[in-house]
């Protein structure tokens, strides 16, 4: 085997190990998270986590009930604000709009996607929060839904834009109309592919604290109602993680496996879900 | 090859036509007829004052070199030229005597169907991918029926009755085909259209697809491109050859390929190019 055969070889196997090495830490960083976050939130989750109010600061015990039921209550309330214009803005620039508008309006999308979280915060602080004179569940759901506009929509187009063409063709060829068709072929073609899109976004706003540290604010108690301050769990997180209590920290690891928990059933329910349908095959 | 191909169709031709000359179009009924057509695409012109007529019931088969306008010609018939936002036409295609440009374009291909060159059955059930063109035209009556009587027709149903409700893609590639005949089936066009049915399925498949065909031509009108000139020879009444983007002769397909009267005719079906 000549030097320079040799020197490939060499290049070759090192530059496979190279990209194994970096697949294995990026796998390895979610792994050591989530074992920390098991090892030190399973240890102090408990039944009364999920069933009792936080208790004043001195005494040990009690729950987030109110925070998990907040976060509900807030991802919720984005979803019906941030998914239906994401969705039905993808399907106009999928389908409709010319080139020049696509890209002013994709253009647009990708920046008020880079928007830090803390602006959007500040931003339905002024909108909702000042005219109302009130923190509140609204007001959260309304920076958070804004967040959620960008990923639903450019997903959606893009889903969309993928269906192939020959599918467009078929339902047209049958008489049916253009709005027919995206309605009955186009859609239905593409919408795991768009679920899975929203559940993208819910998940990435689910875990977002800037917004509504001024917005949804936080509360020790029950919420009153949508007009309300709402505790929600990484506003939780992040107060009791920053404080001084021992026990308050423990109950923060807790907070934060509850909140990876609940990504993780939505994302288990859709899937099960979308496993009934009839997928495109990929030609 | 090339030396013994036109003996080879001429025998074949004999052999499944028992004709030497085919029927005298004049003499039938047009369901379809292109007169003078010009087509662009932006300023880049592809067919060139086509015109042609489409006998009621029988099969008329579009061959050519690849490029010849052949399948433009097609997508002309149902208005699909349309999704090419820069295409232009001009002259005139009369179905049934009516302009189609007048016509509404949904009405129109739901009395022109297509068939493409690729099986694209949607992502749905084997009775709701039928079921699909009656639903959104509004039937009233028994869908039920209507799909196993166009999966009849696609000589499909004995190998699907079974199963209707499983998705279309766990059909091959033949059943997905026949599949798709069943769907344009299931609204009745008056004329069914083919682009290349054949071209991605094996000789089996191919097969069932010629065969059935020839038996549909008592229920509809049928156009198919084909790139397969035996296909052509062994199934079509008439052929027209299309070079350039130019009809250069359209006959009875006997005639076409046994006594062509234009010499690029026969330097194609005897496979000196193309």
């Amino acid at each position: 085997m000549n030097a320079r055969l040799r020197w490939r070889k060499f290049v070759s196997n090192f530059m496979l190990a190279m990209t194994g090495v970096c697949a294995l830490v990026s796998v390895g960083v979610l792994f050591t998270i989530l074992g920390y976050l098991l090892f030190n939130g399973g240890t102090s989750i408990n039944w009364d986590f999920f069933t009792k109010l936080p208790k004043p600061v001195g005494e040990t015990g009690g729950g987030m009930a109110n925070a998990i039921v907040g976060s509900a209550k807030l991802l919720l309330a984005a979803s019906l604000l941030g998914v239906p214009i994401g969705f039905f803005g993808g399907i106009y620039l999928a389908e409709f709009s010319g080139s020049v508008t696509a890209s002013i309006v994709r253009y647009a999308a990708d920046l008020l996607n880079g928007v830090p979280s803390i602006v959007i915060g500040i931003f339905a602080y002024s909108i909702v929060v000042l005219p109302f004179k009130h923190f509140s569940t609204i007001a959260g759901a309304f920076a958070l839904g804004i967040m959620m506009i960008p990923i639903t929509l450019r997903n959606t187009e893009e889903f969309l834009k993928s269906v192939p063409r020959n599918l467009r063709e078929g339902a047209m060829a049958l008489g049916a109309s253009k709005s027919k068709t995206i309605v009955s072929v186009v859609v239905p073609a593409a919408y795991r592919g768009i679920l899975t899109a929203i559940l993208l976004a819910l998940a990435r706003v689910a875990g977002e604290t800037a917004p509504l540290l001024f917005t949804a604010l936080g509360n020790s108690y029950w919420s009153n109602g949508w007009t309300q301050p709402t505790a929600s769990l990484p506003v939780m997180i992040f107060n009791y993680a920053v404080s001084p209590y021992e026990d308050w920290h423990r109950q923060a690891w807790a907070a934060g496996l509850v909140l990876l928990g609940l990504i993780l059933i939505i994302n288990i329910v859709a899937r099960t879900i979308l496993s009934r349908g009839i997928a495109v095959p990929r030609s | 090859m090339q030396a013994t191909s036109k003996a080879g169709l001429s025998v074949n031709i004999a052999a499944s036509t028992g004709v030497t000359k085919g029927e005298s179009h004049a003499a039938l009924p047009m369901r379809m007829t292109i007169s003078h057509l010009n087509f662009f695409y932006g300023t880049k012109q592809i067919l060139f004052d086509v015109s042609l007529g489409i006998a009621d019931k029988r099969i008329t088969a579009l061959i050519g070199p690849s490029g010849c306008g052949k399948s433009t010609l097609l997508r002309t018939l149902n208005r699909m030229h349309e999704t090419v936002t820069t295409s232009r036409l001009e002259g005139e295609i009369l179905l049934d005597g009516q302009n189609i440009l007048d016509q509404d374009v949904t009405q129109l291909r739901r009395q022109v169907g297509m068939v493409f060159q690729r099986p694209n059955p949607f992502p749905k059930s084997i009775f709701d991918n039928v079921a699909y063109g009656p639903r959104i035209n509004g039937f009233k009556g028994s869908i039920a029926e209507v799909v196993e009587k166009s999966l009849r027709n696609a000589a499909l149903w004995d190998e699907v009755k079974d199963h209707l409700h499983k998705s279309a893609y766990e059909l091959s590639g033949g059943q997905q085909q026949r599949l798709c005949i069943a769907r344009a089936l299931a609204v009745e066009p008056e004329v069914l259209l083919l682009d290349e049915p054949a071209s991605a399925l094996d000789p089996i498949s191919t097969a069932k697809i010629e065969e059935l065909l020839v038996e549909l031509k008592n229920l509809t009108t049928i156009t198919i491109v084909t790139h397969n000139m035996q296909q052509a020879a062994r199934i079509s009444d008439f052929t027209a050859f299309l070079l350039t983007g130019q009809l250069i002769e359209f006959s009875p397909t006997p005639h076409l390929f046994t006594t062509p009267s234009d010499p690029r005719t026969e330097a194609y079906i005897t496979g000196r190019f193309g």
